[in-house]
């Protein structure tokens, strides 16, 4: 060590490492780990080596989870479950306080394990993963106490499936674990491969607390017990990771009847207005890219700066960067650990080099990297166009696009070209501009002034290709929770005869011939295909329906995309169109009760249908967001917003009320629907065109394609610009909807067809909206 | 020690554009305040000699109602000697002294006598200090008698009304004609940011008393309710870097009031360095006004050198 002398010469931090001694005696004396099931471990078997990171050493065995694994775990787990959820709140407080204390009591030997084993620096472990992890278990703790209280009438999924990450190992399996356990379900949990660590002192710890065996059970290995996880026999599937493997769990669980709550990828935009306080946001960009080395889902990897202050802004970050520490992750004055993995590293690598191929400008942090381990030089994208690939794929690594925007609209535009919506930053220090931006941006966290902020208190989950759901605060809860199931009905099935069918000859005067057409935008419209077909009644003809298809829906879609006021205007004016639309409805009760009688339907639709608009007119402005309670001198807003536009197949039962149980808290939370009624009952919807234009509903809020239920419906959720689908049907078609909405990870909700008398509710409002989480920190 | 190896400020025309309009978002400036301490730490022997310079860069000062001649020769006494010989002894070092000696204008003479031949410099607050509220006339006059008295540097305290109204060419007036009567004397500008209370004026009242010529800019007077803090420093020090990236000129820094223990010497020195840069950690740019931290960082530097935890009553007092 260098003398005081030399050293008041250099000035020099010198070294501050953490010590790993006891972690690493841990980990000597267990030598092999099994996986954790029914309160026990298992003998280790079919083992593979978890590694640091930072070394390339090799840290403890780990062993490779098998089908049968799982099976066993999730068969404790079912055993465990009912007697579980049959105590009382305040018993499973008692046991997540437990939990958070003990990790609290360990804060220091999980940092540090957690450090050895996924690379991050200590200091980001020791303040950021491991608080965030406890103040989960205890804000669960909480909700377990009041479980029956707030959540009335709701009840567990029973056994949850949950996969998680390797870039907050311990902090997502609390994220995953306290909600679940306080909302009564037992859970399998399978640890990333990487980083598998944390999880198996957690299942220590769980054993440590007296938890009852089989409620929490640890199954490690890689994809494949992943993927064994998913296809086995559990209630609800909850998955942290990458977008390509949601998507393939979105398949996996299609028509399963298993709840799925995804949080994926993002390409989160950084948003730096000129009246910023630039210093502000460069330690912004700190937070965001250089924070865990990038490998944050909700990462601010796209930097779109005001061109005025963009040369001030970029040498300012260039400065910034110059002075970050990377090296050893146990060090305490490290900025930047290694990446996760060779393969990691080798990823983040090619990406950044097409990045800087495809004309971006690289600079990166200057400084001798370890020789070993999987170091990467964190840095900038300088000119990253919008078209270049290191703009649209998740480098998930340190290195940031920078680009620069002219105006609000434009930085809402390029914000907004994205496949994902996971989190965006918005520096500026006008609050009327900035929450401007957040109403407009796409993502399901927005950060004023501010980046990566977490509180179990606040919901965090994507929107579009980022996923589905909400982690923390009561709509984390909601997610764990589910209502009781209607019991299901049969469908009835429509048959598509487009062929003429000469009847008996007409005697006299012919009347008017009124030709049922599809609605789109506002405007009835002739299907693309040219063809109508019968609809029949008791084997009479009764009429004809048009007869939609593939580009029926797109233009549906794109008259849907057109009304986007509807999503702005208030909810006074939403309520006042369904106020308007029930009294127009109420004018001629009497020629749609003929219509359904007609149809073989049951005429008192007529007027619940009635009802039903003046329940969701009551409710359009009063679906309130919350202000949550989270951290100090913050503004933390959970906002109800509609998913834009939505596609919405209705029984084939219930030819008006079913149409309209869906269709009407759909749009009275602002979303714009294409619609696809009764296929063999279509003309109840049909005769509702002059209603809708006599109610000042605005052409395209509700679009109307009649035709082959199946056809349509898989055109709906295959389409990438749809955002949420509804589905109501039988398993086949539910299982295609599901399915098929993997295409863009929208949001699904399908359903059996069912007495439709009493279906309204809080639920369906819930389904129809997203939230968003804006976090502002205030302080003069 | 001569008081910089750095040219001297020569000030710049009042121009407003140089902080009309500045953001400082004050909930990012406190998180940034709060991870300076988190992001770095200095261990061992790194710790002790971070210590020791905190000594080289501090004012050691006394500016109490019953300083007498006698108190500051003992306060001089203990800037030249900071240490115990056995902890200087320990520490590989033969001689280390305070940055400077702060003192009331009356007591400039007493300090300088007891100080000749050390090198030490001394400071005098002046300008009604500390609130600055007797009439300009005399209070340049004050400058004028620190200065003849022997002062090297004059430790200036603002009209705080002209940054609460907003008069910011009055603020700038007012120090360049302290700075004129300074002459070769150093000028700091107290801004007691306590009283400014928010980060926007902190700010521009910084730019503003750098275009007047100040060579450094303080914090406080210790007189304050609010003294020095770390988000008023990270506010001061990048007001300082803007100025020098429009001028090229290094100004200095002095937090004072408010740093007591040894963890806060490191702590601003942290930030100076990952803010500015290693010139700032040097007593040229880098001063900090304090009377009692000195008994902190040397009981630490004992148990630095001894590994058993020290007693103040072992040390000469200051």
């Amino acid at each position: 060590m260098p003398t005081v002398k030399e050293i008041l010469d250099s000035m020099d931090y010198g070294p501050a490492p953490e010590s790993s001694a006891e972690v690493m005696g841990w980990l000597g004396a267990r030598g092999a780990f099994g996986h954790y099931i029914d309160g026990g471990f298992t003998t280790p078997a079919d083992t593979f080596a978890t590694e640091n990171p930072a070394t390339g050493a090799t840290l403890a065995q780990i062993s490779q989870g098998s089908a049968e694994d799982v099976a066993r775990a999730v068969d404790a787990a079912r055993k465990a479950q009912p007697k579980w959820a049959k105590l009382s709140g305040h018993q499973r407080a008692k046991y997540l306080y437990a939990l958070a204390r003990s990790l609290q009591k360990r804060a220091r030997f999980l940092a540090v394990l957690e450090t050895l084993d996924n690379g991050k620096p200590i200091r980001e472990s020791r303040d950021v993963d491991i608080p965030l992890a406890i103040r989960h278990f205890y804000h669960h703790a909480g909700w377990a106490e009041m479980l029956a209280d707030e959540f009335p009438g709701l009840a567990p999924h029973g056994v949850c499936g949950q996969i998680i990450p390797w870039n907050f190992p311990l902090l997502m399996l609390a994220w995953k674990i306290a909600p679940a356990l306080a909302a009564g379900n037992t859970v399998v949990l399978k640890p990333a491969e990487q980083t598998p660590l944390t999880a198996l002192a957690f299942a220590e710890i769980c054993a440590e607390i007296g938890l009852p065996k089989g409620v929490v059970n640890i199954v490690t290995g890689d994809g494949r017990t992943g993927a064994a996880l998913t296809a086995a026999p559990v209630d609800k599937i909850a998955f942290t990771g990458s977008t390509e493997i949601g998507r393939e769990i979105r398949r996996a669980t299609a028509g399963s009847g298993k709840a799925l709550t995804l949080e994926l990828g993002g390409k989160s935009p950084f948003v730096v207005f000129a009246d910023a306080d630039l210093d502000a946001a460069v330690e912004g960009v700190v937070d965001a890219i250089w924070f865990n080395q990038g490998q944050v889902c909700c990462a601010g990897s796209r930097i779109l700066v005001a061109e005025a202050v963009a040369n001030t802004f970029t040498e300012r970050l260039q400065t910034r960067l110059s002075k970050l520490r990377v090296g050893d992750p146990l060090d305490k004055c490290t900025d930047m650990g290694p990446i996760v993995s060779a393969t990691q590293r080798q990823r983040v690598a090619a990406l950044v080099s097409a990045g800087e191929a495809a004309g971006a400008t690289l600079v990166q942090c200057e400084g001798q990297l370890p020789a070993a381990g999987h170091f990467f030089a964190p840095g900038l994208l300088i000119g990253a166009d919008p078209a270049n690939p290191a703009s649209t794929e998740e480098i998930f690594g340190p290195v940031a696009t920078l680009t620069t925007f002219r105006t609000p609209e434009e930085a809402v535009q390029l914000a907004n070209n994205t496949r994902y919506g996971l989190a965006a930053s918005i520096w500026s220090e006008n609050i009327t501009l900035a929450l401007d931006i957040a109403s407009q941006v796409k993502a399901g966290v927005i950060w004023m002034n501010g980046t990566n902020l977490f509180d179990a208190g606040a919901g965090f989950g994507g929107m579009r290709e980022s996923g589905f759901g909400r982690e923390g605060g009561r709509e984390g809860m909601l997610a764990y929770l589910r209502g009781p199931s209607p019991k299901p009905r049969p469908e009835a099935q429509a048959s598509f005869d487009a062929a003429p069918h000469p009847g008996a000859p007409g005697k006299g005067d012919p009347a008017i011939d009124r030709t049922p057409k599809l609605y789109i935008g506002g405007k009835q419209a002739r299907p693309d295909s040219g063809q109508s077909y019968r609809v029949t009644a008791k084997g009479t003809e009764i009429g004809l329906a048009p007869l939609g298809s593939r580009k029926d829906i797109r233009n549906a879609v794109e008259a849907a995309h057109k009304a986007s006021g509807w999503g702005k205007t208030t909810g006074h004016n939403r309520a006042q169109v369904l106020y308007y639309l029930a009294e127009n409805l109420s004018a001629r009760q009497r020629e749609f009760e003929s219509r359904l009688r007609e149809m073989g339907a049951n005429p008192a639709e007529a007027e619940a249908t009635i009802a039903r608009a003046f329940y969701y007119a009551a409710w359009a402005d009063k679906f309130d967001g919350a202000v949550k309670s989270t951290t100090g001198n913050m503004v933390t807003l959970a906002i109800n917003e509609p998913f834009g536009v939505m596609g919405v197949v209705c029984p084939d039962d219930a030819p008006l009320l079913g149409f309209a149980s869906l269709v009407l808290p759909a749009i009275a939370m602002g979303n714009r629907v294409v619609a696809v009624p009764s296929a063999s009952m279509p003309l109840a919807a049909t005769d509702l065109y002059q209603v809708f234009d006599t109610s000042d509903l605005p052409g395209g809020v509700v679009n109307i394609v009649t035709g082959p239920k199946d056809e349509l419906a898989k055109t709906l959720a295959q389409h990438d610009d749809v955002a949420a689908v509804w589905y109501c049907g039988e398993a086949e078609g539910r299982t295609m909807a599901e399915a098929e909405s993997a295409g863009n990870l929208k949001a699904t909700w399908t359903m059996s067809n069912r007495d439709w008398t009493d279906a309204q509710g809080r639920d369906f409002l819930t389904r129809a909206t997203q939230v968003k989480t804006i976090w502002v920190p205030y302080g003069a | 020690m001569s008081p910089s190896d750095f040219a001297r400020n020569p000030g710049t025309a009042f121009d407003p554009d140089w902080f009309e309009g500045h953001a400082v978002n004050t909930p990012a400036a406190e998180r940034r305040a709060a991870q300076l301490p988190a992001r770095r730490s200095l261990k061992k022997t790194y710790q002790a000699a971070w210590l020791v310079n905190a000594i080289r860069c501090m004012d050691l000062t006394t500016l109490a109602g019953d300083d007498t001649e006698a108190r500051v020769k003992r306060l001089c006494a203990k800037a030249k000697n900071p240490l115990a010989d056995h902890i200087l002894t320990g520490l590989g070092l033969e001689r280390v002294t305070t940055g400077a000696v702060c003192v009331y204008p009356t007591m400039v003479r007493a300090a300088v006598r007891a100080l000749d031949g050390s090198g030490i410099p001394v400071a005098s607050v002046a300008t009604g200090f500390p609130a600055g509220l007797t009439p300009m006339n005399l209070r340049l006059a004050e400058i004028l008698y620190a200065v003849e008295e022997g002062a090297a540097e004059i430790d200036i305290v603002i009209t705080r009304a002209h940054v609460l109204g907003g008069n910011w060419s009055a603020l700038y007036d007012e120090i360049a004609a302290m700075r004129e009567a300074c002459g070769d004397a150093h000028l700091k500008a107290i801004l007691a940011t306590g009283d400014l209370q928010t980060l926007s004026n902190v700010y521009k009242a910084s730019m503003v008393a750098m275009q007047a010529g100040a060579d450094f800019i303080k914090t406080s007077t210790g007189k304050e309710g609010v003294n020095a803090t770390l988000p008023v420093s990270l506010t001061m020090v990048r007001a300082l870097r803007d100025y020098g990236a429009r001028t090229g000129a290094k100004i200095g820094f002095k937090p004072a009031g408010g740093l007591k223990t040894a963890k806060d010497a490191l702590n601003w020195q942290i930030l100076m360095n990952e803010e500015l840069g290693r010139d700032w950690l040097r007593p040229d740019l880098f001063r900090i006004g304090a009377s009692s931290l000195l008994g902190d960082i040397e009981r630490q530097l004992e148990h630095h050198v001894t590994g058993r935890y020290a007693s103040s009553s072992r040390h000469a007092l200051a």
